[in-house]
């Protein structure tokens, strides 16, 4: 080519699968009788096989062995991504040494293995509040026995899966609360990925149809700002359950006698560090470490000389239950060293969680 | 199945007059229950990675001595892994008289997952135990 005076740049040589894609789509418009789209989330995947050429670029292992070290994952050494460093690697004279350039001209058709036709996700985000003191975020099954009916995720996920007609679901949340706690205020946020949805065009209408379904169908949970999102989401709503505050309501009980007064003080005390090691009843899943994290205010509402209720804004990640009963004295501050008694929690509330997203939406 | 390993309540360190003098987790030459490891990729603080610490029954968490001259060896008495052993009663011994069921506990211990059962059937319920110090009393009287 240079004897000709072109100069080729990398982005000239066109790419296999694109000239594939180029020859393909019209056949596969004219005989389905619609307009193909390239960037459509349905993806058919076609693989196939050339053995003729299967060890065409092994001799690039002689000229670079230390491209192609061997690992305990791959099947092949010979992965793309090593080719191409080779390639990049390789010297011109010695790379036609061993090949030629122009390539030959292969003897047979490469063969179709396998045709697979697949949906891409879909996102379907909103907000969740949870009145039930019994219902766990996900399936609570030991021993292939489930514990507890039913559970968040599935409440929620239920009617999606029936209406995308997706195979399955991955559900997260900005965080969670435990099976005997309750989720109030604005609710927490949430996102829905929905496997090979055979569904995926939906207005606005309908999702808010869909919404009304799902809180219709139970009075455990009830949702909010349903919606169509993108894979993006995920990344949005996970900032917010490491970074983002969240208040609470807890209702505490102390063995000895309090007044008014006693619980007054809790009212002034800001920016309240505490060290949190691993809970006891998260240890046997979790590692043992200890976390520093920040009450930010509170305010208490005096009930009897046994009982009030505090009202707490904290940072991401903090365990409201041991700070209230102190886990052994491995919560320190607690609320029981704080009023010097034996302080417990007899109930708790998630009141907000403090991320702006999804979007609201009018409902 | 968690378990926490605090002094049982006939304990002679529990009865009155007991004074506690020094608490030591050092059991021999080479073993503290106290090693502190700081170990993975955890971004926050590992404390006491005794992973690699496995107790039987008969093993000594730790040596306790009273102001009157005894010493007192406290024993894990079940199988399981050492999480964590309490600090808090080496910097304040009182607790672990004032507050023996809670604050003042010895170690947490979290036994094999296939040895849960068996480890938890070989403990006493709290009325069996107020049986078995019923019968001591009367024995003795």
């Amino acid at each position: 080519f240079r004897k000709l005076g072109l100069s080729l740049a990398k982005d000239d040589i066109v790419q296999l699968k694109e000239a594939y894609k180029w020859i393909i789509h019209p056949q596969l418009s004219e005989e389905l009788g619609v307009p193909a789209d390239g960037k459509s989330l349905f993806e058919v995947s076609v693989v196939f096989a050339h053995p003729e050429t299967d060890e065409e670029c092994h001799f690039l292992a002689t000229a670079c062995p230390d491209c192609f070290k061997p690992a305990k994952n791959k099947q092949s050494v010979f992965t793309r991504m090593a080719v191409i460093k080779a390639l990049e690697k390789i010297k011109e004279e010695d790379f036609l040494k061993h090949f030629p350039c122009p390539p030959s001209s292969p003897k047979n058709l490469c063969v179709a293995l396998e045709i697979q036709c697949n949906n891409g996700a879909v996102f379907v985000a909103g907000r969740y509040n949870k009145y039930s003191r019994n219902l766990p975020q996900t399936p609570w099954i030991i021993d292939g026995e489930r514990k507890l009916e039913s559970s968040v995720e599935e409440l929620i996920s239920e009617h999606l899966m029936a209406e995308f007609k997706a195979e399955s679901f991955n559900f997260s949340s900005s965080g969670r609360e435990d099976v005997d706690v309750r989720t109030l205020g604005k609710g927490r946020p949430f996102a829905i990925e929905l496997v090979n949805p055979r569904r995926i065009h939906f207005t606005a209408e309908e999702m808010k149809g869909l919404q009304q379904t799902i809180n219709n169908s139970s009075d455990k949970i009830q949702v909010r700002d349903l919606q169509l999102v993108t894979r993006s989401a995920i990344g949005r709503m996970k900032e917010g359950e490491e970074e983002k505050t969240k208040t609470y309501s807890a209702l505490i009980w102390t063995d000895k006698a309090i007044q008014k007064e006693d619980i007054a003080f809790l009212d002034d005390i800001k920016e309240l560090k505490l060290d949190q090691k691993t809970p006891l009843r998260v240890l046997h899943r979790r590692p043992l470490a200890v976390r520093c994290r920040i009450i930010h205010t509170m305010q208490s509402e005096y009930i009897d000389e046994h009982h009030f209720r505090l009202h707490l804004k904290t940072q991401a990640g903090t365990y409201i239950k041991e700070f209230v009963h102190g886990d052994f004295g491995r919560t320190k501050p607690n609320i029981g060293s704080l009023l010097n008694r034996t302080a417990d929690i007899l109930e708790l509330d998630v009141e907000s969680v403090d991320v702006d997203w999804p979007p609201t939406l009018d409902n | 199945r968690i378990c926490v390993i605090t002094l049982a309540e006939a304990h002679p360190l529990l009865q009155s007059g007991k004074t506690i003098k020094s608490i030591n987790y050092q059991i021999s030459a080479n073993c503290s229950r106290l090693q502190n490891k700081v170990s993975g990729k955890s971004k926050r603080v590992r404390l006491f990675d005794l992973g690699a610490q496995f107790l039987t029954e008969l093993a000594p968490l730790c040596r306790i001595s009273s102001s009157d001259g005894e010493e007192y060896t406290i024993y894990s008495c079940i199988r399981g892994r050492l999480i964590e052993v309490n600090e808090n009663i080496l910097s304040n011994p009182a607790i672990l008289q004032e507050k023996p069921s809670t604050e003042g506990y010895i170690a947490v211990v979290l036994p094999k997952f296939e040895e849960s059962k068996s480890v938890t059937q070989g403990l006493l319920t709290q009325k069996e135990y107020e049986e078995v110090l019923l019968k001591r009393l009367n024995s003795s009287s």
